[in-house]
């Protein structure tokens, strides 16, 4: 049962809608990371898909910008509780890289520069759901927010969508990432609520 | 789920910030850095959500600190700092968080690097240090608007003067009489002063507004530290508005 404040009140947004439960509209753009920002080298920066040992696709910088990219608008939603809608990205589709490959695997472990992982079900990386992204607002990606390339898998809390993103591993089973070994849901549905391990 | 505090006790740190104490009915041990979620709810049914960092150590039982700074156009801030009374209750969530966290069987040094209120989780470290009667060697580069936006200032000084924390405290905006650094933001000149140096291998916890955090982890790994010994904690927007 509820706890009723007095004197607390909504201060009402139009936007109010489209919220997930437990979330609030932020028009910033917050930064949350568990650690210092990499500044990473394009000369340097390169892209793998494989499969534990055996490595399936490799792009360099140069190379992953030749690949057919597209400019979507979604609305990402935070762990943290604030949601930002409308952003726009520019970034090739998880679908254009696993084109071609083909595996049975069931999960996959997104890896970045820095150490940072995080995982989901293959499939959630499937079907028009994912991209790696490079510009945000007609900009380069900042890398604060994961420049120079950052996973966006905009239907799940945003700790899913790995920022300095560098790979990606097909598995066979899963295996939590970083937040999710550290408290996080290890799914992390923002219209389901999944926060934490209880939920 | 979501447990229910009474409030205990209230306490102005600064002009817009306040300390709120929470009796917690079956609150689980913390650790130190971890926040919590606080629920409130509108006669008519709305809620609103936000997370704290808690200031207090693990010991204290079943009792929960949170430090909140007031944000002027805030849904939840202005309620807790303004309008909550001893007495009310609240609904909480947590604890929450297992990344930025000190606990207690670290023996190796820590630097904690505070921008404002980015010194409330790093406070809850520092009270466990001291409650754990733990030898790790702390120390603190707080900085601050000026000395009137500083938080538990009582207790760092008395905790400086037991030897407990080694603290240097840096003024962005408007430095006390005689202070031997004029005003400004943290610079490679004070890192190499105020931090342990990166050879002693310490971790380092960085708390506060997202452009100070950046500049001060940027710092810190060009002085030498690596880059996975150091755990950031950021809030508010990317800009300068907090």
């Amino acid at each position: 049962m509820a706890i009723i404040s007095r004197g607390f009140s909504h201060r009402a947004s139009a936007e109010d809608k489209k919220l997930p439960p437990g979330q609030y509209v932020t028009t910033d753009f917050p930064v949350l990371s568990a650690g210092p920002t990499p500044h990473l080298s394009l000369d340097k920066w390169e892209f793998t898909i494989n499969e534990g040992d055996n490595l399936l696709r490799r792009w360099d910088w140069k190379s992953f910008l030749e690949l057919p990219a597209q400019t979507f608008t979604v609305d990402l939603h935070c762990v943290t509780r604030w949601s930002k809608f409308g952003t726009t990205w520019e970034g090739v589709s998880v679908d254009t890289l696993l084109a071609d490959i083909k595996t049975d695997a069931s999960h996959a472990l997104v890896h970045s520069y820095g150490g940072y992982t995080t995982n989901l079900p293959l499939p959630d990386l499937r079907k028009m759901q994912a991209w790696i992204a490079f510009r945000f607002e007609h900009e380069e990606l900042a890398p604060e927010h994961g420049g120079p390339a950052r996973l966006l898998v905009p239907h799940l809390y945003l700790w899913k969508s790995a920022k300095w993103v560098h790979g990606i591993t097909l598995m066979q089973q899963d295996t939590p990432g970083f937040w999710e070994r550290l408290g996080y849901h290890n799914y992390g549905d923002p219209w389901r609520e999944q926060r934490y391990w209880s939920d | 789920m979501w447990h229910v505090g009474e409030v205990i006790a209230l306490h102005d740190e600064t002009a817009t910030a306040r300390t709120i104490t929470l009796e917690v009915a079956g609150w689980p041990a913390h650790v130190a850095g971890q926040h919590v979620d606080v629920r409130l709810t509108a006669p008519d049914g709305y809620s609103a959500v936000r997370s704290y960092s808690i200031a207090s150590g693990p010991s204290s039982e079943r009792r929960v600190e949170l430090t909140v700074e007031r944000l002027d156009n805030g849904e939840v801030s202005p309620y807790l700092t303004q309008e909550l009374a001893v007495g009310d209750r609240l609904e909480l969530r947590g604890p929450i968080g297992g990344w930025f966290v000190w606990r207690t069987h670290q023996t190796e040094p820590v630097q904690l690097v505070a921008g404002g209120s980015g010194i409330v989780p790093l406070m809850s470290m520092i009270r466990s240090r001291k409650a754990a009667g733990s030898a790790a060697p702390f120390r603190l580069l707080y900085s601050v608007r000026e000395r009137a936006a500083v938080f538990y200032r009582d207790e760092l000084r008395a905790l400086t003067e037991n030897e407990d924390l080694s603290l240097t405290y840096a003024y962005t905006r408007l430095a006390p009489a005689g202070w031997p650094r004029p005003p400004g933001r943290i610079d490679p000149t004070l890192i190499a002063n105020a931090t342990w140096p990166s050879n002693l291998g310490p971790t380092c916890y960085v708390c506060g507004p997202t452009s100070f955090v950046e500049v001060a982890a940027s710092l810190l790994i060009a002085s030498g530290h690596s880059p996975e010994r150091i755990r950031t904690e950021r809030f508010g927007p990317t800009g300068d508005r907090k």
